[in-house]
């Protein structure tokens, strides 16, 4: 029993560690909030739940499914993350994400003739810039007339999907009853990883985002400067940082992330683009900032859990007739409760001492 | 072009702006207590639909839609207490949990919605509230063009609100409200129970949201819908920033945008020659162009979303 004691401290005191403790602990909570629903609705929770995992992880295919729902949070997730690092709260991914999408199917299907070693970064380059631009718009209102931003881009995010709409419809619509672009050529298609599972390469582009935006934080000095004025923006000021170039900097980057989430969709997914394909993935990607705690690590494992819960309770509802909604209330319930460190705390701390208790016996 | 003029100008676009403002204006004023408290309350957009569908399944269940407003306002008043509980109590950090409440109120409803009736698209329809009209304010020209035959929650919005800003402003009560969100030790210091104030507002807040939201599903509609408050909650965050944390102002506000869609409805059921996109941007186009163009600056209370003391 020592050693366990031992250990246990040892996983205490490892920063970082405490916090993914407190992840677990809020997505247990959750899952039986969640298990409590599904019995007064009279259904069997554990049955529900064997679905939902199995639907996560059950096989390759599932598996694969998963991966597959997580590309496009990972990218949102990180693109809120940036702006929250920042102390800038950017709704407007979705917006963003709708450009990114956009203007790489535009630029495939006008450079038909490129091999698709050239075509496929060009096209993820001028969605990414889209995007950036999209989303440098509502930071240079902030920094210049202090315009806030969460009233911005909230109003951006719809003028962005009717602009994109409104161009497809005018200019680029293939023929046909469809709102969308044409096909994109085969070789600007991103391979898949497994056949037929629709998981392509995408996701090994949002771990390079990833892994890219944590070097920004950690080593760059734009990340510095960046976090410096998240956590205190007169400071920021006073230190001699020019926080109207930092806010429309952070909104750029998010905003060019962001708009991969689109991109890679329609490279890896959908093959073109269409009005209206995104499900809410910006504001999905809030959550799982959130839930990550706006780190880029704490992202990629949030933007999984999302993947793997979207992912299971298809499975759950098909094989259960639960309403896959429920699942919903647990993600709300996760948020909820990670927002309260305190409260996991209290919990934990019963635990723990009821733990020691054992363990000095 | 006299056309585009009539049709922006007319008194239907103007009661058809009253109309529309109202949910969003009653939410924002939510917004202004909650905040003016300390509390930042992107919840909004979950309280209301809370209200919708708590509004819905009152009417459903005793045929009264006077009991759906009712639920409307316990509901909405019960998930801005669990919202308080988080924020106040545990200390959650206000944007996140707004976030998670949003989330949760959305999962929460639409799985309701499929348990009780199940379909997962639309309630079945419930009864509604009357249209009324006021006695004497029907005989005034134009005021009986703009607000007669409207829901009663029309009535009791400018009511709630003319209150709302008497309450902030005129009474001891708002003064400890403006003094919890603004200097909350120094109204510790003056024995205001900081905590107690952040309670009351925020449950304020929710009772307002569904207020706003029984006013989505009773008001004319007469039913719920998966998602029904569409992004109203984030317009009356917006409209109470906006309306600088003064019911009045986040009226005014409501007014602004409710007004351009208005205008943006009217001007897509005449043929103008003009994509319907385009038309449809002109709400937002004018709430940003107003905003950066505003000579005021939005200067929110000074503890907003900061915690106080150290219970836990």
């Amino acid at each position: 029993m020592k050693k366990v004691s031992r250990l246990w401290n040892w996983l205490k005191d490892l920063s970082g560690l405490t916090e993914l403790v407190y992840s677990l602990f809020a997505i247990v909570f959750a899952l039986i909030i969640g298990a409590i629903l599904i019995y007064l609705s009279g259904h069997d929770a554990l049955e529900a739940y064997y679905y939902l995992f199995f639907g996560a992880f059950g096989n390759i295919y599932n598996l694969a499914q998963t991966l597959l729902k997580s590309i496009p949070l990972i990218f949102t997730g990180l693109a809120v993350a940036i702006g929250f690092q920042s102390g800038l709260f950017n709704i407007g991914i979705e917006g963003q994400l709708y450009w990114g999408a956009f203007t790489t199917a535009v630029v495939v299907v006008s450079l038909p003739g490129l091999s698709g070693y050239l075509l496929i970064p060009i096209a993820l380059f001028a969605g990414a810039l889209a995007g950036g631009i999209w989303g440098a718009f509502p930071g240079y209102l902030k920094a210049k007339t202090g315009a806030h931003e969460v009233i911005t881009t909230i109003m951006l995010n719809y003028v962005g999907i009717l602009a994109t709409t409104f161009l497809l419809k005018n200019f680029f619509k293939a023929p046909g009853p469809v709102d969308q672009t044409k096909g994109i050529p085969m070789q600007a298609r991103i391979p898949e990883l497994f056949p037929n599972t629709r998981l392509t390469w995408s996701l090994f582009i949002g771990i390079a985002v990833i892994i890219l935006v944590k070097y920004l934080f950690s080593n760059t000095s734009l990340g510095y400067d960046l976090q410096a004025v998240g956590a205190n923006t007169s400071a920021a000021e006073y230190g001699g940082i020019s926080v109207s170039r930092v806010t429309v900097l952070t909104m750029t980057i998010s905003g060019a992330v962001a708009a991969l989430a689109g991109s890679t969709i329609v490279l890896g997914v959908l093959h073109r683009f269409i009005t209206n394909f995104s499900p809410g993935y910006g504001f999905t990607g809030i959550a799982v900032a959130v839930l990550g705690r706006n780190k880029p690590e704490g992202v990629l494992a949030a933007a999984l859990l999302f993947g793997a819960l979207d992912a299971g309770k298809v499975s759950m509802q098909l094989f259960t007739n639960i309403p896959g909604d429920l699942i919903t209330v647990v993600q709300g319930l996760v948020i909820l409760l990670v927002a309260a460190p305190s409260l996991i705390r209290l919990f934990s701390s019963t635990f723990g001492r009821g733990r020691e208790l054992i363990a000095s016996e | 072009m006299n056309d585009v003029l009539a049709a922006i100008f007319s008194i239907n676009t103007l009661a058809a702006m009253i109309r529309m403002a109202t949910p969003i204006a009653l939410a924002a004023m939510g917004g202004t207590f909650s905040e003016r408290s300390g509390v930042i309350n992107i919840g909004l957009e979950g309280m209301i639909l809370t209200g919708a569908f708590a509004g819905v399944a009152g009417s459903y269940y005793t045929g009264n839609p006077w009991v759906g407003v009712l639920f409307a306002v316990i509901f909405g008043s019960l998930v801005a207490g669990i919202f308080a509980v988080f924020t106040v109590k545990f200390k959650a950090n206000h944007v996140v949990a707004g976030v998670g409440l949003n989330i949760f109120a959305l999962g929460l409803t639409t799985w309701l919605m499929q348990v009780l009736w199940g379909g997962r698209g639309v309630s079945p329809n419930v009864n509604g509230l009357p249209r009324v009209s006021i006695p004497v304010l029907d005989k005034v020209p134009v005021v009986n063009k703009l607000i007669t035959n409207q829901s009663p929650l029309v009535y009791i919005m400018f009511a709630l609100i003319i209150g709302g800003w008497f309450l902030l402003f005129k009474t001891p009560l708002g003064l400890r409200i403006r003094m919890t969100g603004e200097r909350p030790e120094a109204a510790d210091t003056l024995g205001i129970n900081v905590s107690r104030v952040k309670y009351f507002s925020v449950i304020l807040s929710g009772a307002l949201s569904g207020l706003g939201g029984a006013y989505l599903s009773l008001g004319y509609l007469n039913m719920f819908s998966r998602n029904m408050s569409a992004g109203r909650g984030y317009m009356a965050l917006a409209a109470n920033i906006f309306g600088q944390w003064n019911p009045l102002g986040g009226l005014g506000a409501s007014f602004l945008f409710s007004f351009s869609e208005a205008v943006q409805l009217r001007l897509q059921s005449i043929n103008l020659n003009i994509a319907n996109e385009l038309i449809q941007m002109i709400p937002y186009a004018i709430t940003i162009i107003v905003l950066a163009g505003a000579v005021i600056k939005s200067r929110p209370p000074e503890a907003l979303g900061e915690h106080y003391g150290t219970e836990e």
